[in-house]
């Protein structure tokens, strides 16, 4: 993890939790999508979590939890926060940014602290701080092991998530790593981050090309329907499949030296904790909090996979 | 008399076409597939594609009659979802009283089936005895499984135990003399549901009662019974195609079934019923199923679309089938 402009203020902030005698109530409102994959899945149980644990270190906070299923209920859900609880700060995970840029500035121009956290704002400046997920490095990391697991070079097929600005920085920090690697990316095609649609991909993979290396799923939902498609078609010509984000069965098959999935690279849900911690810091001590906070992708392989592994978490 | 036999020709040109608009399309689909790539024809995926067509073909055989009797059924998708989720918890659950084995499937199997059946009942109730549109009704429950299914997972994904895995994983992917299951229970849903579209008297109410209701009541069908049964039908049938689908890969989330219903709705039109209802075709609905599946196949099997175009390709193709069977009457 990387601290640009505060470093230490989560451990000076811990030890700053001030009494709560004669204070105000302060509300935090959190606005995120809802559980509709497994990654969002764990992001809400995290936010759950965090929400729960922070009300009984802070009892002069209120917290005001809302998911959303599209990015419009999201914009409404904000508005309900700011009209009938009068939110002193907004954690927010922009569905998508371009719809949620007006109603978040909205609110920061109405006094209130705003953290982005994941996917960010159209319009910089908006935010007070940002908790951004490492995409690039997130495809960077991904091909750096692909390379070193591939010396040789060889013939992989790439999956690719929902369209988005997301997918893209991935699929370009991926392909930027495994330039001159002679590593060949021999088809490349939308999984949509599930695994259903994986599973029907890559059996078209499998009927395509007869000789396939090893295979760049970029995520742990989409790998579990590709390596359901491989071992129904029987074939031993792929050698690993690279899954991404963490999941904790995956997480676990590499712990246990599975030799198709040798190695995962983290995108951790558990990244929306970090920032509603961050709010309340900063709204109740005098520690600084503002600025940009990236959470790196790490390259988890069996030596250090039981440090990744969350038994609570249900991603 | 001249006039009459020219009526007559054109007619039975219009009536060809009507029936073999889908056909030509799934012809023309299968020459360009074979055409662009030399494995689209092997077993293989000959084999994939009639699989994974099978949840799809099952539900849209089912939505054929809902819609020939002039009803609709958005739920379909979030019920299969939460009836394989209910599937895999009561799996799950039975597990250390019962032991991994055939007669933990068949809790399994009888789980769905009893759920789906439940499934279809509430939708018929809701839209005959409380008279509520078939639209909003099912909007609901589409919303209220799908809801269901997130909470089950706790937002994640609810997966088998891996040890029954192994054992129910045959349902989808073995079969009879290297054909799979999914196909073979496909096949017998779809000959089952022509004979009773075309030769029952329950496939004659159907289209009676969704031609006009009115015409249908004063000719004593029982109306409400026939819509009843037709939602009770294609209930036990997401049950069925949610029995073939848990098998594959042994789990069930809030993204399992996304966008069912509009696919076996699509595959139910190009297959030549009509959405009014009053008119449907069986092995119709089969040919729009397998169009579909044959689209998204091929566009994966060749480079030559980018993948961000795949849904407008496969739009293209669904009018296209549906322009082929048009009604001159309906242009006046």
């Amino acid at each position: 993890m990387k601290f640009t402009k505060f470093a230490g203020a989560v451990a000076l902030g811990a030890t700053l939790v001030m009494p709560a005698f004669a204070q105000d109530t302060k509300v935090i409102g959190v606005s995120i999508p809802a559980a509709t994959h497994g990654w969002a899945g764990g992001m809400n149980f995290h936010a759950q979590e965090a929400v729960k644990r922070l009300e009984e270190v802070y009892p002069e906070l209120d917290f005001v939890l809302a998911t959303a299923s599209d990015a419009a209920k999201q914009v409404n859900d904000i508005e309900d926060m700011v009209a009938t609880r009068n939110i002193d700060a907004l954690v927010v995970l922009p569905f998508e940014s371009e719809p949620l840029t007006s109603p978040v500035k909205a609110v920061s121009d109405g006094g209130a602290w705003v953290t982005v956290v994941d996917r960010g704002l159209s319009i910089e400046g908006i935010e007070d701080l940002y908790v951004a997920g490492d995409n690039a490095g997130f495809g960077k990391v991904s091909g750096e092991f692909m390379v070193s697991a591939m010396p040789e070079g060889g013939k992989i097929v790439a999956f690719r998530g929902i369209p988005t600005s997301i997918d893209n920085e991935r699929v370009a920090g991926f392909e930027a790593a495994i330039e001159g690697s002679g590593i060949e990316v021999i088809g490349m095609e939308h999984g949509n981050w599930n695994r259903d649609d994986s599973f029907v991909v890559m059996q078209d993979f499998l009927s395509k090309h007869a000789q396939i290396d090893a295979v760049w799923a970029s995520d742990d939902d989409m790998a579990i329907g590709i390596l359901a498609a491989i071992e129904a078609a029987g074939r031993d010509d792929i050698q690993f499949v690279l899954g991404g984000a963490g999941m904790k069965e995956m997480i676990a098959r590499t712990r246990d030296g599975d030799a198709m999935i040798p190695a995962n690279v983290t995108y951790p849900p558990s990244m929306i904790a970090t920032a509603i911690e961050l709010t309340a810091v900063g709204l109740t001590s005098t520690a600084p909090v503002s600025g940009t906070f990236v959470i790196g992708s790490v390259l988890v392989t069996q030596d250090n996979a039981a440090e990744f592994y969350y038994a609570d978490s249900p991603f | 008399m001249l006039t009459a036999d020219k009526n007559k020709h054109t007619k039975n040109m219009l009536l060809d076409l009507k029936v073999m608009g889908p056909i030509l399309a799934l012809i023309v689909l299968v020459l360009v597939g074979a055409a662009l790539n030399g494995n689209f024809l092997s077993a293989g995926n000959v084999s994939n594609v009639l699989s994974r067509s099978a949840f799809i073909g099952i539900i849209a055989v089912g939505m054929t009659f809902v819609i020939t009797a002039g009803g609709l059924d958005l739920s379909v998708g979030s019920m299969a979802a939460f009836i394989a989720g209910l599937m895999i918890l009561v799996m799950n659950g039975l597990l250390p009283s019962m032991g991994a084995g055939w007669p933990l499937v068949m809790v399994g199997l009888l789980t769905a089936i009893v759920a789906g059946t439940a499934a279809g009942f509430i939708n018929g109730f809701l839209i005959t005895t409380m008279r509520i549109d078939a639209f909003i009704v099912t909007l609901g429950t589409m919303g209220i499984y799908r809801s269901l299914v997130t909470w089950l997972a706790d937002g994640g994904t609810l997966s088998l135990d891996f040890g029954m895995r192994a054992i129910i994983r045959p349902i989808y992917f073995d079969g009879i003399l290297g054909i799979s299951w999914p196909i073979i229970v496909f096949a017998l849903v779809a000959v089952i549901g022509e004979l009773v579209m075309r030769r029952a008297a329950f496939g004659r109410h159907v289209a009676a009662v969704g031609s006009n209701d009115q015409v249908a009541r004063y000719s004593s069908v029982n109306v409400n019974k026939v819509r009843m049964m037709t939602y009770i039908f294609l209930g036990v049938l997401v049950g069925i195609a949610t029995i073939m689908y848990v098998p594959r890969l042994g789990s069930a989330s809030s993204s399992t079934g996304v966008l069912w219903e509009l696919e076996a709705i699509a595959a139910v039109i190009i297959g030549g019923t009509m959405l009014k209802g009053g008119f449907g075709r069986v092995w119709g609905t089969i040919i729009g199923v397998l169009i579909l599946s044959l689209i998204g196949n091929i566009l994966n099997l060749t480079d030559g679309v980018s993948p961000y175009l795949n849904g407008a390709v496969q739009g293209v193709i669904i009018i296209l089938a549906v322009i082929l069977q048009r009604d001159k009457k309906a242009e006046g």
